[in-house]
């Protein structure tokens, strides 16, 4: 009895660690409920590896190919065929390490992980379960909506290489099932996070940067819809300062939105499951997107214990630097760890920072910038070409006005019509007040009908330059003045919007042409001194 | 005429003094004539036809093409490599009617210097096994003191169908077995079908046969043969091995076979020096190491005094002879049991009936498909082994078995290393513990209890992947070969085969002579 009692105690030392803890912990258990629920998430990301060939097969590796055309005898684990490591499947692995900041493993292992599934012909798949390729990396991205904005860093735990298995087919009417083994043997970046997201707009912010910076190295064209990136996610929930919850896994995740909403839903259900008194199982769930919700996998296995095993058909994959490199007598097929490091390309974060540096502008804005394929190439394009215009304005103008009108015609930032040289131009005669804001959206929308006539012709032809003479704008605004003394009076009496009413029609009068900003110097001026 | 050497065939079939032609006719005849021994499952005589054909017409080309390294020279190659149209059943029921689509890089580098196939042996399932009588086609015999009934020289086919499994021996008289588990392969060297022969070994497989049946047998350093198109037993230990009438012609087919292929990434890269083999071998400078471990129980006095003349004809010699120790040899053969469980359990998880391969007729669903197809498939041995694999693999057991077993195999690796650091050369050891059992006698005891006996002096050998060699010694005072094992350094193969030679030289071995039966008619 006694002994037991010592148990219960020091496993609440164990939970709370300080005594005071312990005491805080009962008394505030009565109003549990009042605490606020903590969610925690974790990422497995499947990324395949964009290369010509398979993993451990020569056999080629394209999306859509015909049923089984892919397929190379190893795919198909006919006996006696062993696996041989593509290179560049390595070398991808090694970038994306490196993206990732992560420390690259000098020596990783492959193993065999085992099960029985018809469209994993070799009966296992091979993986780097106890010496992955690379661990202890982190990423920074940036979460946003309409009120805040925020830079987070995400940690990874490793990063491996495996292989895909292929894919099965159900004819539940028949009653066969049907495999295509041309995924099978593809590369895939086993990309492991620690549980350090919050809910499902974060998570989903992370899989946007990790999207990014990816295609930004081209080691993974990451289509999601076409599963050459797939996530799973681990959640659960707890209290704040309780231990975390048992966690449910939800797989195969194929869009940045089913990221957001299913982690979104399994929150909600796991919290609405524990406060009616229920308990979350440790099971594997999918994603519906018809209604929105997960639901647990229809072919729920029993626990599979995997029965791990290294792979003795391939060596271990042994990893350079350059100072170790000198010590091989064979260097053709060796991996320089420091020679992938130099062909890192700038990273989206590398780019937000300079961009906020060289150009001194909002991080909120630059995030939109890089975050839209092609804004940053078109942004800086017309800072190359106009090298004096404003680039806040040229910043503010790409997102606020020529986004808009990109997507409402549809087109990407590739096939924009308008020359970033006459962009550049466009924004100098907003810039110099030759033209108003406004009138700039509407030579905007010219230009994407006319994309051969300079701005400034725009502006010609449709009388649309500004009016900034003040001798012009004092002539309106004297104008407007002597046809509305009542207003005058309100003014003078205190009621200070009336200079607003006054202005604006002093804009109409000049055929909304009148220069805002002096029109309403001008006429506060006219109004103090009369 | 079959009486020749490998080296001697060559030499002949190069200078004309024989055909292609009359040397494959007078092969077909031998293998005809020795179907009793149940060595081949599949021949391949019209290719062998073909073949021949093809190199005595490469002669009288006006233009004469490359004289290749084994011109119409006939091999036979073990049913686990894979050939290219025909049928690798290895010896199971799973792949009784498999015909793969490719080829073995080492029968590849064979055929592509000339050499052709005569036919795939016989084996125990899926190479599980130390006495060649654990497969689908029937026991394989042992040559040496086989009694040749008349009925064999007629042409027989067997339609595999036909082969009952277990109760193959029929004749009242005993015979001696082949060993294992490439009995088909030595038994087809030995009765002169061939002159030269692939089998595998992964712990004993080609020396314990090669010592039963009176021939060569020679384990490579693992890495130095390719293993692409060998059916796996146990990949970190399996190596392509070969069977020869002489070490100069084990010499010449491992020449021909060795050094990095592509497909296996567990080859070695650094480049191959092709060598032959020097005539006079002086051995003054050598030790020779004699493992005091090997002197096990149930070693046969025969075998004992063959091993001591051994060691006194190396000391007489010259050389250096001391006793040394290899302390962890004794957990070798439990250690190997482990390893081999887990390896087969994972190698064998392919064999499902989707891709390839028997496929029950039970298709409910896709689980029941897996169960039946693999009830049917696999034979008792298999389907223990898998048994045991799984479970030394469970996430529970793996630090227990695997984990410990690997940590073993370095010890036993390390016995090896430590002894050649302390300036051994060689190590010379008996093959087997006693010459060929009767299939009788053989066959009263499972198939572990045996392997464990079969393997022991073999085996730790596997687990460092040094190489080592067989090579007949003498006869038995009941007239059967006796034969020695030579172990050496890891990558220095020509040194042992060197050794391996000089011994032959001095031992004289009297190959078994079958050409009586060509005059049976």
């Amino acid at each position: 009895m006694a002994a037991s009692m010592q148990k219960i105690s020091s496993h609440i030392c164990q939970l709370c660690k300080r005594r005071y803890l312990t005491f805080k912990h009962k008394r505030s258990s009565s109003n549990l409920k009042s605490k606020p629920w903590k969610s925690v998430v974790g990422l497995e990301i499947h990324a395949q590896i964009n290369t010509e060939s398979k993993l451990f097969s020569g056999a080629e590796n394209k999306f859509g190919g015909p049923t089984n055309t892919q397929v190379s005898l190893f795919d198909a684990a006919f006996p006696g065929t062993l696996p041989v490591l593509n290179k560049g499947c390595v070398e991808a692995g090694v970038l994306t390490a490196l993206a990732l900041r992560c420390t690259v493993n000098k020596v990783s292992k492959f193993d065999r992980k085992h099960y029985f599934y018809a469209d994993l012909p070799a009966g296992y798949q091979i993986t780097q379960q106890r010496q992955p390729l690379a661990v202890k990396g982190h990423v920074d991205y940036c979460i946003s909506d309409k009120n805040s904005f925020e830079t987070k860093t995400a940690n990874i735990t490793q990063i491996q290489l495996e292989q895909d298995s292929g894919k099965s087919l159900h004819d539940e009417k028949d009653r066969i099932s049907l495999i295509d083994l041309n995924r099978c043997g593809t590369g895939l970046m086993e990309i492991v996070t620690e549980p350090d997201f919050s809910d499902g707009t974060d998570a989903s912010a992370f899989v946007k940067e990790l999207q990014k910076i990816l295609q930004t190295i081209k080691t993974c064209d990451c289509k999601m819809e076409e599963g050459s990136l797939r996530v799973d996610a681990n959640i659960s929930v707890h209290k704040l300062g309780e231990p975390l919850g048992i966690r449910t896994e939800v797989k195969n995740l194929n869009s940045i939105k089913s990221v957001s909403k299913a982690i979104s839903f399994e929150v909600k259900r796991q919290i609405e499951l524990l406060e009616n008194g229920g308990i979350v199982e440790n099971e594997t769930r999918s994603f519906d997107t018809e209604i929105d919700e997960t639901v647990p996998m229809r072919d729920k296995e029993v626990k599979t214990d995997y029965r791990f095993m290294p792979e003795p058909n391939l060596p271990p994959l042994h990893l350079f630097d350059s100072e170790s490199v000198k010590t091989v007598s064979s260097k053709m097929s060796v991996i320089n760890i420091d020679d992938i490091q130099q062909k890192l390309p700038p990273l989206p974060e590398d780019t937000r920072k300079r961009l906020e540096q060289q150009y001194s502008l909002k991080r909120r804005d630059v995030a939109v910038l890089v975050d839209n394929s092609g804004l940053v190439d078109y942004f800086e394009d017309v800072m190359r070409l106009s090298p004096t215009t404003s680039a806040k304005l040229v910043s503010n103008f790409i997102i606020n006005q020529l986004l808009g009108v990109l997507n409402d015609r549809k087109l990407t930032i590739y096939k924009c019509p308008v020359k970033t040289e006459d962009f550049g131009k466009l924004i100098d005669l907003l810039h110099t007040e030759e033209i108003s804001y406004s009138t700039s959206c509407k030579v905007l929308d010219e230009m994407f009908e006319h994309p051969n006539i300079a701005p400034k012709d725009i502006v010609d032809q449709k009388d649309w330059r500004q009016i900034s003479d003040t001798q012009i704008l004092t002539n309106i605004c004297e104008k407007v003045l002597e046809e509305h003394p009542k207003l005058i009076s309100k003014y003078r009496k205190g009621k200070l919007k009336y200079l607003h009413t006054l202005v604006n029609k002093a804009v109409i009068d000049s055929n909304n042409k009148a220069n805002p900003r002096i029109l309403k110097q001008i006429m506060e001026d006219l109004l103090d001194n009369k | 005429m079959l009486s020749l050497t490998l080296k001697e065939a060559v030499h002949k079939l190069r200078d004309g003094s024989i055909t292609a032609k009359d040397l494959c006719e007078k092969c077909i005849e031998r293998l005809n004539k020795t179907q009793q021994l149940n060595a081949f499952i599949t021949e391949t005589v019209d290719i062998s036809r073909d073949s021949a054909a093809e190199t005595d017409k490469r002669r009288q080309k006006s233009k004469p093409m490359r004289w290749r390294k084994l011109e119409g020279l006939p091999i036979a190659v073990k049913d686990n490599f894979c050939t290219t149209g025909i049928r690798t059943s290895c010896a199971t029921t799973m792949l009784q009617n498999y015909i793969p689509p490719y080829t073995a890089t080492v029968v590849q580098r064979l055929q592509d210097e000339g050499a052709y196939l005569i036919g795939k042996t016989n084996m125990d399932e899926f190479a599980m096994g130390s006495g060649s009588v654990d497969g689908i086609h029937g026991p394989v015999r042992n040559p040496w003191k086989y009694k040749f009934t008349s009925s064999n020289t007629s042409e027989q086919t067997k339609p595999i169908e036909q082969v009952s499994m277990r109760n193959y021996h029929t004749s009242t008289d005993d015979w001696h077995i082949a060993g294992g588990s490439s009995g088909g392969s030595a038994a087809a060297v030995a009765s002169g079908v061939c002159f030269g022969a692939l089998g595998s070994d992964t712990g004993g497989s080609t020396r314990n046969p090669a010592a039963y049946c009176g021939v060569v047998g020679f384990k490579p350093t693992y890495g130095m043969l390719s293993r692409h198109g060998l059916v796996p037993l146990v990949n970190s230990m399996d190596v392509p091995a070969l069977f020869s009438k002489t070490v100069d012609d084990a010499s010449i087919l491992f020449n021909v076979m060795a050094g990095h292929d592509v497909h296996d990434s567990t080859t070695v890269t650094d480049e191959f020096n092709h060598f032959t083999l020097p005539d006079n071998i002086d051995i003054k400078d050598l030790h020779i190491g004699i493992p005091k471990e090997y002197h096990a129980p149930g070693l046969s006095k025969d075998v004992h005094n063959a091993w001591e003349e051994a060691a006194d004809m190396f000391e007489k010699a010259g050389a250096k002879v001391t006793q040394v120790s290899l302390p962890h040899t004794q957990y070798s053969i439990l250690c190997y049991i482990v390893l081999n469980c887990c390896e087969v359990a994972s190698n064998m998880a392919r064999y499902d009936g989707i891709e390839f391969g028997h496929r029950a007729a039970n298709e409910d669903s896709t689980e029941e498909l897996y169960a039946a197809t693999r009830h049917e498939g696999f034979n008792d041995v298999v389907r223990d082994r898998i048994l045991a694999g799984n479970y030394f693999l469970l996430r529970q057991n793996y630090e227990k078995y695997f984990a410990k077993a690997m940590q073993v195999r370095r010890l036993i690796s390390e016995d090896f290393k430590k002894v050649y650091a302390s300036g051994v050369d060689i190590l010379l050891t008996p093959t087997t513990l006693t010459t060929a059992p009767t299939y009788k006698w053989f066959t009263e005891r499972d198939n572990r209890t045996s392997s464990e006996e079969q393997d022991i002096f073999t085996q730790p050998v596997n687990m460092a992947g040094v190489p080592a060699i067989s090579v007949p010694s003498k006869l038995s005072t009941d007239g059967l070969p006796i034969g020695l094992q030579f172990i050496g350094q890891n990558f220095k193969d020509k040194e042992l085969l060197t050794i391996a030679k000089w011994y032959e030289q001095q031992v004289q071995f009297k190959q078994l002579d079958l050409d009586y039966l060509d005059t049976v008619s």
